[in-house]
């Protein structure tokens, strides 16, 4: 839309709601994420973080407010284009279950109709970037550890190189030292892939190691909207109340 | 002369009629598949329409197949043969279990693993055809297997309107009162069921492990 107002931004929100049965699941919402920067989403179930990624790749369309990919309606974007654009990586990955991993990770270049040799070289590729053997790209996602799938389920995101990346709770289901693992590398990843990115977490400890901002939602709304640095000292009631859940147990 | 004499002595009428019952039973069966399984299918896309279909294929089962036969003898051209006849009243008959598993096969589907696809750019007919189907075939490869077993067994009563296979034995023995005329009839077509049974199960245990082998 302002393709010529110098600043692109690959994500805009431009006062989305999304409204169902009369009830605003996301109410007036407003954010930008440029690329190479990861915006994190925080919030409690029920939020709206997952509308808000749903509003991103249109598999919902906003009540009201626009919203934008590449400069570019939601609704003005062959939905499909749009999709096979983002990458989208859920808890547990959501592989699929009859597909080795190799046809996992090539999805999209399969449904895009890439010759098979570009595929297979490109499925390689991925598998290193994510760490993990070639020799895992016949096998099942049954026969993969936790980890491993969610590499994959990431790979898989990966695999059209598209600019924008959405991550709902994508490593939720991981046990705690995996899970720092695969957040470090998926840091050090990005910092190579300048990827724009949304990551939707209620983990505070992952938003403060992998956000370049964090925005706290609660009810639909944005509470805060704010660099990294500076979240942990909003003065707002709610972010307190979050970081004092997250310092509460342990001592440092 | 015992059981096995008479099939010894009559192989070639035994062999005739149950190639007849297996052309009735499969012919029944393809039908059946290619109108329940869009059925299925359709009514998980439209899903207003799920309670008509399956409530629909429902009421058919419980019509006594005796009676459907019956009714069909009035029917236009259908009712001129008795092979036509024996065959939309299986195909009616053998609709529920392949309606029903479609439909439940593609529900069971892990929901998480087709929102990823739709989120990925998948279409609905790529999800259909790569993911929901490939995910359901066992539970749909289960309907195929009970509709065929069930159809083996009705198909016997189809020889009383003339559309032969191994009913022909048993009704021919019922009003003779000959046990073994019975037997001659009753015991192929059990036998044709239990390999049906078997044979389909193998099939639908492989494509159940098709679905990531553990």
């Amino acid at each position: 839309m302002d393709a010529a107002s110098g600043v692109q931004h690959a994500i805009e929100i431009d006062r989305a709601s999304f409204r169902l049965n009369g009830r605003a699941l996301v109410c007036e919402l407003s954010l930008t994420v440029s690329p190479g920067e990861t915006f994190i989403l925080l919030g409690r179930s029920g939020s709206g973080k997952t509308t808000t990624l749903k509003l991103i790749n249109r598999l919902l369309e906003p009540s009201e407010g626009e919203v934008r990919v590449g400069g570019r309606r939601t609704t003005d974007w062959d939905p499909i284009r749009l999709r096979r654009g983002i990458g989208y990586v859920i808890q547990d990955g959501g592989l699929f279950p009859h597909f080795t991993v190799e046809r996992n990770i090539a999805l999209v270049p399969q449904i895009e109709h890439w010759p098979p040799q570009r595929t297979r070289a490109r499925v390689l590729e991925l598998l290193a970037l994510v760490g993990l053997s070639p020799d895992l790209a016949l096998r099942y996602p049954r026969q993969l550890s936790g980890g491993q799938r969610q590499r994959v389920g990431v790979a898989r995101a990966l695999a059209a190189d598209p600019p924008v990346l959405l991550l709902d709770e994508a490593f939720g289901a991981l046990d705690p030292i995996t899970r720092s693992e695969i957040q470090k590398e998926f840091r050090t990843l990005q910092t190579r892939l300048k990827k724009a990115v949304i990551f939707v977490t209620h983990d505070l400890r992952e938003a403060l190691l992998l956000g370049d901002r964090i925005a706290l939602m609660e009810e639909g709304r944005l509470v805060v909207n704010l660099p990294v640095a500076e979240f942990a000292y909003s003065r707002e009631p709610l972010v307190r109340a979050y970081v004092e859940a997250f310092s509460g147990g342990e001592v440092k | 002369m015992n059981f096995w004499g008479f099939l010894i002595a009559h192989h070639q009428e035994v062999l005739n009629l149950t190639v007849e019952h297996m052309t009735l039973v499969g012919v029944s069966i393809f039908f059946a598949v290619l109108i329940g399984i869009p059925l299925g299918v359709l009514i998980t896309r439209v899903p207003r329409l799920s309670k008509a279909v399956i409530g629909s294929a429902n009421v058919i089962q419980t019509i006594p197949s005796l009676a459907l036969f019956g009714f069909l003898l009035f029917a236009p051209w259908i009712g001129a043969r008795g092979a036509r006849m024996a065959i939309l009243a299986l195909t009616l008959y053998a609709l529920l279990p392949l309606i029903r598993n479609t439909y439940a096969g593609i529900q069971n589907v892990d929901p998480a693993v087709v929102a990823a696809g739709r989120a990925m750019g998948m279409t609905d007919r790529q999800l259909l055809w790569q993911v929901e189907l490939p995910l359901a075939s066992g539970v749909i490869m289960a309907g195929i297997r009970v509709a065929t077993v069930v159809s083996i067994g009705l198909a016997t009563i189809a020889a009383a309107i003339g559309a032969g296979g191994l009913g022909e034995f048993i009704f021919r023995g019922l009003s003779m009162v000959n046990t073994q005329l019975i037997l001659a009839g009753a015991v192929p077509a059990a036998v044709l069921a239990l390999v049906a049974d078997v044979g389909l199960g193998v099939l639908e245990r492989r494509l159940g492990t098709l679905k990531g082998r553990a």
